[in-house]
């Protein structure tokens, strides 16, 4: 389950925890300054080696990768796609 | 009259200088208990400002000039700093760091971080980092334009371990100055002049432990039409005054919007004043003649970059107060 891997993924790595109550599905990454703008490039770059998909430029926005859950939709849309 | 001419280049130039050697005289004398400043000039606007006011400050026999170039630096920078020496007649010592910057692995891993993405990179090649993104509503990201030998441009978005690469190895031209300077400095019982202006200050364009490091920073607090505009109002020769902000960093002719700042520097300077007092975006669109959406993306901008940078000014941290 990306979700699951992923959520593990920022836990561990932005937030230095193991305590999933830390990160909500729907916490703004920028607004709870859980990742930031340098942040989010980390965050595409293990996307696209664990979703094998390719993020195009215009896709690079808040509304595809600003929380778990948008991610989670926005991964879902380019593999049906 | 707009904004740029009315609230930032309206000041009253011979009052800052005034206040600025005021400081620079009065943290040599009661602070530092340092003899004379180390300025390190580039050619650019910045420091040629700070090399002048630390002349009007303490007498051209007490400011030292270094020159430290490397493989990377412009001839044109190059030129416009022994203009400034010469134009000052201060002492000046020109120390080439490429080989420093060799020894180090500089280049090397610049270079191979670079060939991940054009895997033909080698010598005659050329290269820098364009930024974009941020005035088009995506997050910044960083694309690679590299040249090949027969000057055609090729370019592609980094992935972010290659763009931090990349930027680690380039930071070392910064790191190693730096050092340099406190060399000098302490060969001379000096303290070492920072050449960073507001808008770089506010923005956090500059590297931790190079040239964010200094004992004094005489135009931090001045946008940079106000640099220039304190260029000309010094008389500092017209190739210096009319230079355009680059890095000097990258082997391709690099403008700073072109790398870190989302607009050219006169609206930035607008844009960064209009945020720092509270004008809406819909008053600096008027200002910058651009859309309220896309003064919204610059308002954006400006605060991630604050978010991203603002530890670099931070003391270190520690779990008490140590006095």
């Amino acid at each position: 389950m990306l979700k699951d891997t992923l959520r593990q993924y920022i836990l561990e790595n932005f937030l230095f925890s193991d305590n999933p109550s830390d990160l909500a599905d729907d916490d703004s990454f920028m607004e709870k300054e859980i990742i930031d703008s340098t942040g989010i490039l980390e965050v595409i770059e293990f996307l696209e080696e664990e979703a094998g998909i390719t993020i195009e430029d215009e896709e690079m926005v808040p509304e595809n990768l600003d929380s778990v859950n948008r991610i989670v939709r926005f991964v879902e849309r380019k593999q049906q796609g | 009259m707009s904004l740029l001419e009315e609230k930032i280049l309206s000041i009253d130039y011979d009052r800052e200088i005034e206040r600025i050697t005021d400081m620079m005289r009065r943290y040599l004398r009661q602070t530092a208990h340092r003899r004379g400043l180390v300025v390190a000039i580039s050619g650019g606007i910045d420091s040629s400002v700070c090399a002048a006011l630390a002349v009007e400050a303490v007498g051209r026999k007490r400011v030292l000039a270094l020159r430290l170039p490397e493989a990377d630096s412009s001839d044109a920078t190059g030129d416009r700093s022994l203009m400034l020496a010469e134009h000052l007649d201060i002492e000046t010592i020109t120390t080439p760091i490429t080989d420093i910057l060799s020894a180090i692995g500089c280049y090397q891993w610049r270079d191979s971080a670079i060939r991940e993405v054009f895997p033909d990179y080698g010598d005659g090649w050329k290269n820098k980092i364009v930024l974009e993104g941020g005035l088009e509503g995506q997050y910044n990201h960083f694309k690679l334009v590299v040249e090949d030998p027969e000057g055609r441009q090729h370019s592609r978005r980094l992935e972010y371990h290659q763009y931090l690469q990349i930027v680690a190895a380039t930071n070392h031209k910064q790191r190693i100055r730096k050092t340099l300077e406190y060399f000098h400095a302490d060969r001379k019982n000096y303290a070492v002049v920072g050449t960073p202006n507001l808008l770089e200050y506010d923005q956090g364009f500059f590297v931790k432990n190079g040239d964010g490091s200094a004992d004094i920073k005489p135009i931090a607090h001045l946008y940079k039409s106000q640099v220039y505009g304190m260029a000309r109002h010094l008389g500092l020769p017209d190739p210096i005054c009319d230079a355009v902000p680059t890095t000097d960093t990258y082997s391709l002719a690099q403008g700073q919007d072109e790398f870190y700042f989302a607009l050219p520097y006169q609206q930035m300077d607008v844009a960064l004043w209009a945020y720092r007092n509270g004008l809406p975006a819909s008053e600096l669109s008027g200002e910058l003649g651009i859309s309220e959406e896309r003064a919204q993306l610059v308002y954006r901008d400006i605060e991630a970059k604050r978010r991203m940078t603002e530890y670099l000014v931070m003391d270190p941290a520690s779990l008490e107060p140590v006095q």
